[in-house]
Formats: C-alpha cells, sequence, structure tokens
C-alpha cells in the first residue's frame, strides 16, 4: 500500500499512508480509536476506494491493483478478512456462518475440508454448529469470524480489533488462536489492534497510525516497546 | 440437486390432477376461486424471494402485477397475441422494471427500499391513466378466445394458473437451496457482513428483484381474460400489495413452504368471506390476521411448527 489518501466524502481519514507486509508476517497496525485502522483496512478490502495511492497484492513478482477490484474479486485473491465487531450472521447457524465464508467459486471446493478444519480448530462450534450465532458469548463469536475468514482457503489475513469487548483472557485465547492459526495454514497476518500489548505478543513488527499518518514503523516488537509514542499513548509513561 | 427431481415429479403430478379437476366439471365456482387462489400462490412466492429470502421488503407489488396485465392487454389489442406470448412478455416487462428498480435502489437499504417502492404503484397508475391506447382510467373490455380447452375459459385459465404456480414454487425452492439462497440469507441478516465475506450482494440484489418482478407480471398476464374487463383501480388493487406481504409473512418466510400455504389459507378464507359475508371484508380479514400473527408468532405457521417440535 503506497501513499494512499481515502476517507468518506468530504471528510478525509487516511493521508498518504504506506505499508508493507511480506509473506508469512505478522504485522501489527496499532492506534487508538478513530486513527483510521479500519480505513485502512477497507481500502485493501475494496470497500473503500482510495482517492489516491495505490494498492496492490504482488504474488511470484505479478502485481495486481486493487484498488480498481470489488470485494469479492479480492476474497477470490486469498485476501479474508475477520471483521470489526465481528459482523457475524446473527440469525443464521454456526454452520450457515461458515458456509458463507466460502462463498467465493474457488473457495466451495475445498469447503468439506475446510469445514472439517474449522470444527477442529475450534471444537466449541461443533458443539453448536445449529445454533443461531447471535445466541453465542462474544469470545465464541470471535472465534468464529476468524473460523469464518479461514473458509475462503486465504493466504492473507486481515484482523480488524479482535480484542473489541472481549474480557482480557478471552483477548490472549482470541489472540494465540490467530497466531496457532496463522502456523497452521501459513497465513500472512495484518492485524488492526489498539491492545498493544496483546498484538506486540504475536507480531513480528508493526505501525503505529496516528491521525490518519503513519508515525513510527518499528522493524521489531522490541522497537515498538521502546518508542516515545507507544510510551505516550499506550503505557502512560 | 438429488431433490430436484422428485420436486419436478411432484410438480408434474399436481398438474395432471389439475387437468383431472378440470376435466370433471365440479361447480364452476370452483375453479372461479381456485384460480385467485393459484394467482395468490405466484404472487406471495415471488414476492418472498425479494421480501422473504433476501429482506427486502416491496410494497409495490400492484406495479408489477399491473404490469404484467397491461402488458397482455397492449399484446391483445395490437398483434391479438396468444396466450403463452402474453404471459412470458407479461413476466419479461415487469423483470425489466424489477431490474431498474434494483439499479436505482441499490444503494438502499432496508426501510428506504421499501419507501421508494412505495412511490411505483402511483407514478405506474397515472402512467395507465393517461394512456388511451390500453382504456385509460376508463377501462377497457377485452374478448377472450373462442373454442379454449375443457370448453370453458375460466377452467383453462384455472390449469394454466396452476402450471404457473407449480413453476413459481420450484423457482423459489431451487433458489433457496441453491448458493443464491445462501447469498440472499446473509443479505436479509447483515448486508455489510456479506459484503465482507465476498458474496456479491450487488448482483444477487438485481437477481432477486428481476426474477421477482418477472413472476409477479406472470401473475398479472393471464388477468386480463380471467376478468375480462380491465381498468386502473382493479389491476393496481391495494389487495396485491398487502396479500403478496401478509400471506409470506403469516406462512413464513424463510422457506418456499411459507408463501404456499399463506396464500392457501388467506386466499381461501377470502373467497370465503367473499361469497358469504362482503368482499369489502378481505382486506380486513388479512389486516386482523397480519396483525395477529407479527404479535404471537413473527415466524409465521412454520416458525410455530418448529417451535413445537423443538419442544417435543
Amino acid at each position: 500500500m503506497r501513499n494512499v489518501d481515502a476517507g468518506y466524502g468530504a471528510v478525509r481519514v487516511l493521508h498518504g499512508v504506506s505499508i508493507e507486509v511480506r509473506e508469512g508476517e505478522t504485522v501489527a497496525l496499532l492506534g487508538t480509536n478513530g486513527n483510521g485502522k479500519s480505513t485502512l483496512i477497507k481500502c485493501i478490502m475494496g470497500m473503500v476506494s482510495p482517492e489516491a495511492g495505490e494498492v496492490f497484492l504482488e504474488t511470484d513478482g505479478t502485481r495486481v491493483d486493487l484498488t480498481r477490484r470489488s470485494t469479492e474479486e479480492i476474497v477470490s485473491l486469498g485476501i479474508a478478512l475477520v471483521p470489526e465487531g465481528r459482523r457475524l450472521f446473527p440469525k443464521l447457524s454456526v454452520e450457515e456462518n461458515l458456509l458463507l465464508g466460502a462463498y467465493r467459486k474457488a473457495a466451495r471446493a475445498d469447503i468439506q475440508t475446510n469445514l472439517e478444519f474449522a470444527y477442529e480448530a475450534f471444537p466449541v462450534l461443533r458443539g453448536r454448529r445449529a445454533q443461531l450465532a447471535g445466541s453465542m458469548s462474544g469470545g465464541e463469536q470471535q472465534m468464529l469470524a476468524v473460523a469464518r475468514a479461514l473458509m475462503s482457503s486465504p493466504r492473507i489475513l486481515l484482523v480488524d480489533e479482535p480484542s473489541v469487548g472481549l474480557a482480557p483472557i478471552l483477548v490472549s485465547r482470541v489472540i494465540a488462536k490467530i497466531r496457532e492459526l496463522k502456523e497452521r495454514r501459513h497465513l500472512t497476518v495484518l492485524m488492526a489492534e489498539q491492545n498493544f500489548n496483546q498484538a506486540t505478543k504475536i507480531a513480528d513488527r508493526g505501525y503505529i497510525i496516528v491521525h490518519g499518518k503513519i508515525e513510527f514503523e518499528g522493524r521489531s516488537t522490541a522497537e515498538l516497546r521502546e518508542n516515545e509514542l507507544v510510551k505516550k499513548y499506550y503505557l502512560g509513561v | 440437486m438429488a431433490r430436484t427431481l422428485p420436486a419436478l415429479g411432484v410438480g408434474v403430478v399436481v398438474v395432471l390432477a389439475g387437468v383431472a379437476l378440470a376435466t370433471m366439471r365440479v361447480n364452476p365456482y370452483l375453479y372461479f376461486a381456485g384460480y385467485v387462489i393459484l394467482q395468490y400462490v405466484v404472487i406471495a412466492t415471488a414476492w418472498n424471494i425479494l421480501g422473504g429470502y433476501g429482506g427486502y421488503v416491496n410494497f409495490g407489488t400492484p406495479a408489477f402485477f399491473a404490469l404484467g396485465a397491461y402488458t397482455a392487454v397492449f399484446l391483445i389489442r395490437s398483434i391479438k397475441a396468444p396466450l403463452p406470448v402474453l404471459i412470458v412478455a407479461g413476466g419479461l416487462v415487469a423483470a425489466l422494471l424489477g431490474l431498474g428498480i434494483g439499479y436505482l435502489t441499490l444503494r438502499l437499504r432496508g426501510t428506504f427500499f421499501s419507501i421508494a417502492t412505495l412511490a411505483l404503484s402511483v407514478v405506474l397508475q397515472t402512467m395507465i391513466i393517461n394512456w388511451e391506447y390500453v382504456g385509460g382510467s376508463r377501462g377497457i373490455s377485452v374478448i377472450r378466445p373462442s373454442g379454449p380447452p375443457f370448453g370453458n375459459y375460466v377452467v383453462f385459465l384455472f390449469t394454466v394458473m396452476l402450471g404457473l404456480a407449480v413453476v413459481a414454487v420450484l423457482v423459489a425452492r431451487f433458489i433457496e437451496r441453491s448458493w443464491i439462497g445462501r447469498g440472499l440469507a446473509a443479505l436479509r441478516d447483515n448486508e455489510e457482513a456479506a459484503e465482507c465475506m465476498g458474496v456479491p450482494t450487488l448482483r444477487l440484489k438485481l437477481f432477486a428483484t428481476t426474477i421477482s418482478g418477472f413472476l409477479l407480471g406472470v401473475a398479472g398476464a393471464p388477468f386480463p381474460y380471467y376478468v375480462t374487463f380491465v381498468e386502473p383501480n382493479s389491476a393496481f388493487a391495494l389487495d396485491y400489495a398487502v396479500n403478496a406481504l401478509a400471506m409470506p409473512m403469516i406462512g413464513g418466510t424463510t422457506s418456499w413452504v411459507g408463501p404456499v400455504i399463506g396464500a392457501v389459507l388467506l386466499g381461501t378464507t377470502q373467497q370465503l368471506a367473499t361469497v358469504t359475508i362482503s368482499s369489502e371484508l378481505n382486506l380486513l380479514i388479512v389486516g386482523v390476521v397480519l396483525v395477529a400473527f407479527v404479535v404471537l408468532a413473527p415466524e409465521g405457521i412454520l416458525g410455530l411448527v418448529r417451535r413445537v417440535r423443538g419442544r417435543i
């Protein structure tokens, strides 16, 4: 993503944002509420079209411009989103939610394997496959949102604020699960998060976004922890 | 797919039973009333594809129905087209309206979509009133072709409508069980989430408005031959808007069975009330039943059945 400007109508949210995620990495996008994390994620998913700049995906030397693509096509390219606030289908069953994660034609071929994988990785979902998604607890719903995203056999997983509305112990569990899945499915992960301590547990490196600008790029978690901005915004030092 | 063939078989049996009934020549009123009930099966089923599966409540049913009817009137007057042509053309013109409405309201969600469809009947009715060729506000008489099968045109139309109802229900059932139906359910439940998952929300919405419009137009196309006198007030009647919404709600909107149950129950009640008391009561009956269901059984008869089964 290079020099991206984006916003909604007259409001510009992102100002010349450039970030990069390399294959196999887990990158954290850190920032408090209202700084543009979700907008950035939406730009990648084609749900917000940038006013300027480039968003692209490079695989084996071929470059695909994502700004001209619809969300459907982007999902087909192997990018999946765990949306902020989970965005489940509350009145559909757990299994129907999972199947909807595999809506794209390419994903339908692997549907049985992926479903089995989801139930194996999240045993709690297997017991609740016929239950309505909206009637589960927050932690279970977040697990379902992650499992659903994996149903499209993605190579890149975008996770938007997995910690929202969860008790601290559940946040750790969700974060640990994301790391576990990343290893098992060889994913590349970009995670937007405001919970600094949790996010840096699994991130290889990260960016700090403040008022729609990347203010700091930490090449390692240690660098992030040492940064003045982080101290100011998160650690209260 | 494995369950499509038996369903087709059941459909053929139903049509054959209808033909058998047509040759039996029982009380002519039976065919006359049966036609209206079957017409509502088509209307309720068509409405439900968009309103029940996709969650987009359409108040403009009379516009689609009347467009089917007036397309038929136009083709009868201009080229004396045969009934099959009327049905296909009526469906196609209404489908085009559906597609157009879909495009115009692409970005409108929920209530805002419904409000937009409200205006539709009014606009179209005004246009028809001012179009003398199809009768304008005075209406137009249509002469039925002579020598119909079964010796009686209403009996013949009864079997035609039965065939159309079977086709509509099979189409709805197929959609419901396909990925289209699954996508529409996602649209109904959480459109934003559907978009995130790569469900092609806009295309699905256009598909639903088009196919729903097509079937509503199909339901209206034989109407001129049934009533033999078409005028705007009867073709654009409020009954269609209310029944199209009430019948699926009473039966249950998430399955193809719901609209059929609702249309048969409510349609039969209305026909009985028309004979025994007065046709003025029809809308009142719908109103009362609808309120009762919305309060007591918001998921319709199917929901009630599921709840009872769940308890046992």
